[in-house]
């Protein structure tokens, strides 16, 4: 039986393989973008307000700072308390285009000792966790082997 | 409003601390009552006050305590026994406890009232601070838990990785902060760690969030601090000569786009269509204080900043302007910050000693402020204490700064 794939959080990515993008909302009065979306008001204090378009982030950005997480997270963050905590690393990405830092997860693999501040990563789709039923999807960066 | 050169001629606008108490620190097992109600009477006791004469209370509030901590100023009213003061509950994360300052200020000044009594206590979980239960969505501290795995010393450790790369500070001077605050700590019998620690000690302990190691990183603790605060008026007439004042409380917002990586966000702020301002939300903070206060950093006797972790101390000497961008760790280095040096940061062991209560702890600053402007803080007296300031942050956007002068 497959899963059914249900990203984690509603409308904050869309697609697979190399057109995955992480999606935000864009202020049509002032062009300020916002990633997580804003749906309602324009958070520019010097912004009259406009309509809020859906916007697809830049695929590539820059490693802005990383780290990781030793020891397992509290709910609700998902694992397997039978399963010995696999660390996972963190990365804050800065899309030069947007002007934004985006944090996320690393893919799978990858470590702090593989990453450094300054080198390039790119925005792959990625499995949070599974149950029986259900794979839910994620963002996670991932090196492009582009350095600094 | 200068400083004036006598420390009070002609000065409107401060407040009178008369009184400062605190439950000690530590993983007591108790309820956060019972540690708000101890601080209180120390500090009644203090400012030699009856409870019956308190006009107002302002409780900050814990989310740790169901009901009881969000109305903490009403549960620490009814613990004390009711007697029909003014009652504010007040909750601004970690900078709840500046918050309580603030209203009990803002109350004094405008004649409201007298004199107010401000208590912060909470009762911490072992472990990681996690967000509120249930599935919430639209939650910001929800989402960076389910989403991400994002605890707080992950935040913690991306600053670090950050001022490795950026301004080259090392592990090593990581390290150095949590022995110097662990000095000053076993010098303060309100500490929860009152050993000394040495570097070699934090680079063999664990690593929790690269490149932060536990010793690095605060604990989360049980603890409560409270203050009477006055008007001058009131002071005077209470036989108190020449209290320690406070001289400006700041809790601003950070401004947009706020480009600095915030507890809990998943993203900054983009820049792309508005300029950054040209101070980050720290060091915005501590201007703001500077600013009502009408002094600069070259007036500080000391100062009692966040810890959160080792690394992120190094940074608020920075925002504090104690020092240029990037210069935090070679002040360190240079005993700057330590007892004894120029300006000590973190005399009282800071929350590397304290592990952190939240709502208390913006109030344990001040509490640590008093006595060392009072020069009764004991072994770790700085010597001629005139100015105080206390820097602190609270997520989702909560400044929190403090000078008293004496």
């Amino acid at each position: 039986m497959s899963r059914t794939r249900t990203p984690v959080v509603d409308g904050w990515f869309t697609g697979a393989g190399d057109g995955f993008r992480l999606l935000g909302t864009r202020c049509t009065a002032c062009g300020s973008v916002f990633f997580p979306r804003e749906e309602t008001h324009c958070r520019n204090p010097g912004c009259a307000g406009g309509a809020l378009d859906e916007v697809p982030l830049s695929r590539r950005g820059r490693v802005w700072s990383f780290t990781d997480s030793r020891y397992r997270p509290p709910s609700p963050y998902v694992s397997d308390p039978e399963l010995p905590w696999e660390p996972y690393a963190l990365i804050a990405v800065e899309l030069e285009a947007e002007r934004i830092v985006v944090l996320g997860q690393a893919a799978p693999g990858v470590t702090v000792a593989d990453l450094a501040v300054g080198m390039e990563v790119e925005v792959v789709p990625g499995v949070l966790h599974e149950d029986a039923e259900t794979a839910w999807t994620t963002w996670h960066w991932r090196p492009t082997g582009v350095r600094a | 409003m200068a400083l004036a050169a006598d420390g009070g001629a002609g000065v409107t606008g401060e407040v009178a601390v008369l009184g400062a108490g605190m439950h000690p620190w530590g993983k007591w097992g108790r309820g956060f009552v019972e540690y708000g109600v101890a601080a209180a009477r120390a500090a009644l006791a203090d400012a030699g006050l009856e409870w019956r004469e308190i006009g107002s209370i302002v409780g900050a509030a814990t989310v740790r305590g169901g009901y009881p901590g969000y109305v903490s100023g009403a549960t620490f009213a009814k613990a004390l026994g009711w007697q029909g003061a003014r009652v504010t509950s007040v909750y601004a994360a970690c900078a709840s406890g500046a918050q309580a300052v603030g209203t009990a200020r803002a109350q004094i000044l405008s004649g409201l009232a007298d004199v107010v009594l401000v208590v912060g206590a909470d009762a911490a979980p072992k472990g990681f601070f996690r967000p509120a239960g249930g599935e919430r969505p639209d939650d910001p501290d929800w989402l960076r838990f389910r989403v991400l795995g994002a605890t707080n010393p992950t935040y913690f450790g991306l600053y670090a990785r950050r001022r490795i790369a950026v301004h080259g500070d090392s592990p090593a001077d990581f390290a150095q902060v949590k022995v110097k605050n662990a000095a000053a700590g076993a010098l303060n019998p309100n500490a929860r760690y009152r050993t000394r620690v040495s570097a070699e000690e934090v680079a063999a302990s664990p690593v929790v969030a690269d490149p932060l190691r536990l010793l690095d990183i605060c604990a989360t603790s049980d603890g409560g601090a409270a203050l009477v605060l006055s008007s001058m008026d009131f002071a005077r007439r209470h036989g108190a000569a020449r209290p320690v004042r406070i001289r400006a409380v700041s809790t601003v917002t950070p401004r947009f786009p706020n480009t600095v990586l915030d507890l809990p966000d998943i993203a900054t702020d983009s820049w792309a269509a508005v300029a950054p301002p040209d101070a980050t939300f720290r060091a915005s903070i501590a201007r703001a204080a500077y600013e009502e206060a009408g002094i600069g950093p070259e007036d500080l006797s000391l100062a009692e900043v966040y810890d959160l972790s080792t690394a992120l101390e190094l940074q608020w000497y920075e925002d504090l302007g104690l020092c240029g961008e990037g210069e935090g760790a070679k002040l360190l280095r240079e005993g700057t910050t330590s007892l004894g040096g120029r300006i000590p940061v973190n005399a009282s062991g800071g929350l590397a000693s304290f592990g952190e209560a939240v709502p208390a702890q913006a109030i344990a600053q001040v509490c640590e402020l008093t006595w060392q402007l009072r020069e009764r803080a004991g072994d770790r007296q700085v010597a001629g204490a005139r100015v105080g300031i206390t820097a602190n942050q609270g997520l989702f956007g909560h400044g929190s700064s403090v000078i008293a002068v004496r």
